[in-house]
């Protein structure tokens, strides 16, 4: 399980409400029905009498220790086996301070885990690491988890990261939970927004008015029509992922139907095996033969179109009243996934 | 071509300062016939003023570690309201004349002083004994030890005491195991500023418990006495106040590099192969 968010967004204080380090004004924390903590009882055992086992964002090793000593510090399993369990066996005797980003990390889950923990947290386990270490500890961390077979919750900025590492995703904003499910389900049913952003779509601005088909034409504030398969009308928020757009170098034929985006072309950037181009307010990401296939004119200034999908376009209200429901309940059209209805901020579960 | 004036202005006066600084110092060492040093030191007075200043420090630094380390982390770790005001009240005596601090001490501790009355009822008098030396010590030299503490032990990463909650520990075996070897350089550093003006103190102890032979009477008391009867006493002893200070200074220094070098806990189990330096 992650919990994903922007910074300030309180993933971390639900981490050390649930670790006992810190106090909360209401609510409560259970572990297969023991109260760790529950304000209206006045239960809140302390950090040392919660089975959970805690990484820090900077590891948190002891300085002042070995690597033997700081696993040994937990008094639980053998540090020695602990550590050949990840495979640092050969680090027992370093100094915390000699080892690299990812190591740290192996020494610190080693620590967490001596204990026997029922939870393991993991407090933005990959931000402490170069971008060029980051990918491969991710898939070393992934493995190892997937190994390790311990209830996890693991805190993120990073969506990328939520999706390798967890089988299920809570998107939290202001302290709520905003969307909860899997990677895929965020991704192909955003519940707002901001859940859409953050699964990689642009959002852009727009007012929609009705086609009388049941979907919406969508006037985008910086220029450009999109159709929607949802109906909707007055102003909305328009969330679009980068790898839903098609882009042509000529305008498409009128009895398409579909809106259409032009726009001057950005710079191509490489993005793995492919490649992102901004065309007007969208962000598009193509195969690299379909990049190559748009020739010289990307990157040049000149004029592009885009186009999307209309079951693509997910609008999101600005005003509540402005998506006409069932717009929330979206089926997704690749997967043939049941609907996912989402819950909106503030309503009951 | 570089401007070279102010170099040089700079040179002079840290070579003017360093001479005003180094001449007493030296001149300590030609005044005194160090010949004479061996037999000056074991008159009976010295030996007194050396053994009341050995066991008053002692006790004092005692009581200022024992006292003063829970002190520290205690304000070092916890936010109230009146902190500051509390921070300040330690740090006061730092910046208090040593004879008003005596005077001080006499208005609380002597007789019909503020807790001297009840103390008397209770068959304890303080001024002019032993025990008055080491309440004068402990007063004057304790804020040099709290203040380096408190900000040791603030220097301490939070997260670091947190992770030794979560992996078990006690908030005792906490502080006894990360935070303390984690401040102890600086723990370390301001106990040696309060040793060494536990050492010197001279206005508050003259004040609180004055000048009395094999009783209270200090190495710095003992200096003072010396001028009027015999100068080469009061110089020998300086002497050896000066070997005392640089030995302290010195072993601060060698411990704070010590301390980068070596480990404070022990290896959990035998030494494996180690592939990495």
């Amino acid at each position: 399980m992650a919990l994903v968010g922007p910074s300030g967004a309180g993933k971390t204080t639900v981490l050390r409400t649930i670790a006992g380090l810190r106090g909360a004004d209401g609510g409560h924390v259970r572990l297969d029905g023991t109260p760790w903590l529950d304000t209206a009882a006045r239960v809140d055992l302390p950090p040392e009498r919660r089975s959970v086992g805690l990484v820090f964002q900077e590891y948190a090793l002891f300085p002042h220790m070995t690597v033997a000593a700081n696993v040994a510090f937990a008094h639980g399993d053998d540090p020695a086996t602990m550590l050949a369990r990840f495979g640092v066996g050969h680090l027992a005797d370093a100094r915390p301070g000699t080892l690299s980003g990812g190591e740290r990390q192996r020494v610190a889950l080693a620590r967490a885990l001596a204990r026997d923990p029922q939870v393991l947290l993991l407090d933005e386990p990959l931000a402490a690491l170069d971008t060029h270490t980051r990918a491969t500890v991710r898939d070393e961390l992934d493995a190892l988890l997937g190994d390790l077979g311990i209830p996890t919750l693991l805190v993120t900025h990073d969506f990328r990261d939520a999706a390798v590492l967890a089988d299920r995703v809570a998107v939290i904003v202001d302290g709520r939970i905003r969307q909860t499910g899997t990677a895929a389900e965020l991704v192909s049913a955003p519940a707002d927004a901001f859940v859409a952003s953050f699964t990689g779509a642009t959002v852009v601005r727009g007012v929609a008015t009705p086609d009388g088909r049941g979907g919406a034409r969508v006037a985008l504030d910086d220029g450009g029509v999109l159709t929607a398969a949802t109906a909707a009308a007055g102003r909305v928020s328009v969330a679009v992922h980068p790898w839903d757009v098609r882009v042509t170098t000529d305008p498409p034929r009128p009895g398409d139907g579909g809106g259409v985006i032009a726009g001057s072309a950005g710079r191509l950037v490489p993005e793995g095996g492919r490649v992102r181009v901004r065309v007007g307010c969208l962000v598009a990401e193509l195969e690299a033969d379909a990049a190559a296939a748009l020739g010289g004119a990307a990157g040049a200034g000149e004029t592009l179109y885009a186009t999307v999908a209309p079951e693509r376009v997910r609008l999101f209200a600005h005003d509540p009243a402005a998506v006409a429901t069932p717009a929330r309940t979206v089926t997704d059209p690749s997967g043939g996934r049941p609907a996912f209805a989402a819950r909106r901020p503030g309503e009951p579960a | 071509m570089r401007p070279r004036g102010f170099v040089a202005l700079q040179a002079l006066a840290c070579g003017v300062l360093l001479a005003f600084l180094a001449l007493p110092l030296v001149a300590l060492f030609t005044e005194t016939p160090l010949g004479d040093v061996p037999r000056l030191l074991t008159s009976r007075d010295v030996v007194n003023a050396l053994k009341t200043t050995a066991r008053t420090n002692l006790i004092a630094n005692a009581l200022i570690l024992g006292f003063g380390t829970p002190a520290a982390w205690f304000l070092a770790t916890r936010r109230f309201r009146g902190r500051a005001l509390v921070v300040t009240l330690v740090e006061l005596p730092l910046v208090l004349p040593p004879a008003v601090a005596g005077i001080g001490l006499l208005a609380a501790f002597g007789a019909g002083g503020l807790l001297g009355g009840p103390l008397q009822d209770a068959g304890i008098v303080l001024p002019f004994t032993e025990w008055a030396v080491v309440i004068a010590v402990t007063f004057v030299a304790s804020p040099f030890y709290l203040r380096q503490a408190i900000s040791a032990f603030e220097a301490v990463d939070p997260t670091l005491t947190d992770a030794a909650r979560t992996l078990g520990a006690s908030p005792a075996r906490t502080f006894l195991r990360v935070a303390l070897p984690l401040a102890a350089g600086g723990l370390a550093a301001g106990w040696v500023l309060a040793f060494a003006r536990g050492i010197g103190e001279f206005g508050a102890t003259i004040v609180f418990a004055g000048n009395v032979h094999g009783e209270t009477q200090t190495l710095t008391l003992a200096i003072y006495e010396q001028l009027d009867t015999s100068f080469d006493t009061a110089l020998a002893v300086s002497v050896l106040l000066v070997v005392v200070s640089a030995g302290t200074l010195l072993s601060y220094k060698l411990l704070s590099q010590w301390r980068f070098s070596t480990s404070t806990s022990a290896p959990a189990f035998a030494r494996t192969p180690s592939t990495s330096p």
